[in-house]
């Protein structure tokens, strides 16, 4: 029998998933999320926060662009001088959670040593709420970035789907609820209502 | 077998001449054909189940707007979380309230309250799904009337709240199981009155 169409084909396939794969990046947390009935699809494009047991809270968006204009604008705001070298750093890491003051010696680690690096969590008290900056210019960062593509797909006359920024927290279910209010009381603050809670998925029992 | 075709090749000068016997060129395929199936099986299956699964939840407005006047609950209920996977709960307004009841989230304890006081739903929504079984339904059609079916004026109304004793686990069981009871109209709310918190503290007295 001739196999060389199906192997050629699975070929094809291999090489497709291949492409289109996006591992998951290496979390700095480990969380334990709780479980819900929920079947939706977390989107692609998000701004995640992810809190742990303990509190500690940690920031993640998608695109390295974005996360290099965010990061950008919120050492502005601090008035701390970055290298481009730690700029483009900081673009590969998908999600930290410490004070930006403490960003250059965390960059110079080598990626192995960020995994086992102690985080400390991104301050989000009143007095000191970078957290809130942070969500604030990624949104920003977010949005120019959206309208940077849909210029390019207008010049290549290719169709444009706004996916729209969606905002995700991903909390351990041990985290104490009051937390995670004042996680949401910031993005309150800014104008963002509705989330896309990350949990484990459980079946649907019959009622 | 895939194979390397072999045919072909030079016709030879005029002149003949005397070649070393051709060797076979046929490579077994088989382990790597092997291989491309194992790849593609994994990619497959971590490209489907990589994605996390995600619950869309709203939050209030802070400032609620003054110039669209609340329409009357008929059928409320108030979900307090506490500490020690406990829940208490109270019908109705809060000014009529007395005392707190105590209740827990297995399958007989939340559940069953949420689907009792939210009963003409669930038969409505049930009805629903068994129509749309047989008459071949769209999904957005069904969830479109499983909405209206949600905001009928006997439909049950939730309000979350929760004292500093409370996970974010707690939260997100009471909500789920709001999902699974269909309860469409329910909001997690910020702050625990002063009434609510007496009665909390001789509630949890009461319930060690």
């Amino acid at each position: 029998m001739d196999m060389t169409p199906m192997v050629d084909l699975a070929f094809l396939l291999v090489t497709f998933f291949m492409l289109t794969a996006s591992f998951r990046e290496a979390e700095p947390v480990v969380v334990d999320t709780p479980t819900s009935i929920a079947e939706d699809m977390l989107p692609d494009n998000v701004l995640q926060v992810t809190i742990d047991n303990n509190g500690r809270v940690f920031f993640g968006m998608a695109g390295f662009e974005v996360r290099r204009s965010t990061m950008k604008a919120v050492a502005d705001q601090y008035n701390i001088k970055f290298t481009p070298d730690e700029y483009q750093k900081f673009g590969g890491i998908s999600m930290f959670g410490l004070d930006i003051r403490q960003m250059s010696q965390y960059l110079e680690l080598s990626s192995g040593e960020r995994e086992k690096a102690q985080s400390a969590g991104i301050p989000y008290d009143s007095t000191n709420n970078q957290l809130m900056h942070w969500v604030d210019f990624g949104r920003r960062a977010a949005a120019v970035d959206m309208q940077r593509r849909k210029q390019e797909a207008k010049e290549r006359n290719q169709p444009f789907k706004d996916e729209g920024l969606r905002y995700a927290i991903k909390a351990d279910g041990k985290a104490p609820y009051d937390k995670v209010k004042k996680v949401i009381q910031i993005f309150k603050d800014l104008n963002i209502y509705r989330f896309n809670m990350i949990t484990n998925i459980e079946d649907e029992p019959k009622i | 077998m895939a194979e390397l075709n072999t045919g072909g090749g030079g016709g030879g000068g005029k002149h003949g001449k005397k070649r070393a016997k051709k060797l076979s060129t046929r490579v077994d395929m088989t382990p790597m054909v092997d291989l491309a199936f194992l790849l593609l099986t994994f990619f497959v299956l971590t490209a489907t189940f990589n994605k996390p699964k995600v619950m869309e939840l709203n939050f209030p407005f802070d400032k609620e707007t003054p110039d669209e006047p609340i329409s009357e609950v008929r059928n409320g209920l108030t979900i307090i979380a506490t500490g020690k996977d406990k829940i208490y709960y109270y019908s109705g307004s809060l000014g009529k309230t007395e005392k707190l009841e105590a209740t827990d989230y297995t399958a007989n304890g939340l559940r069953k309250l949420l689907v009792d006081r939210n009963r003409d739903v669930v038969e409505q929504i049930r009805a629903l799904g068994q129509k749309a079984q047989k008459t071949n339904m769209a999904d957005s059609t069904f969830k479109r009337e499983m909405v209206k079916i949600q905001s009928i004026p006997d439909a049950l109304v939730v309000l979350i709240k929760n004292d500093d004793k409370a996970t974010y686990k707690n939260i997100i069981d009471i909500v789920d199981e709001l999902n699974i009871t269909k309860v469409g109209r329910f909001v997690v709310v910020d702050e625990l009155d002063p009434k609510e918190k007496v009665m909390l503290a001789d509630a949890t007295k009461l319930n060690p």
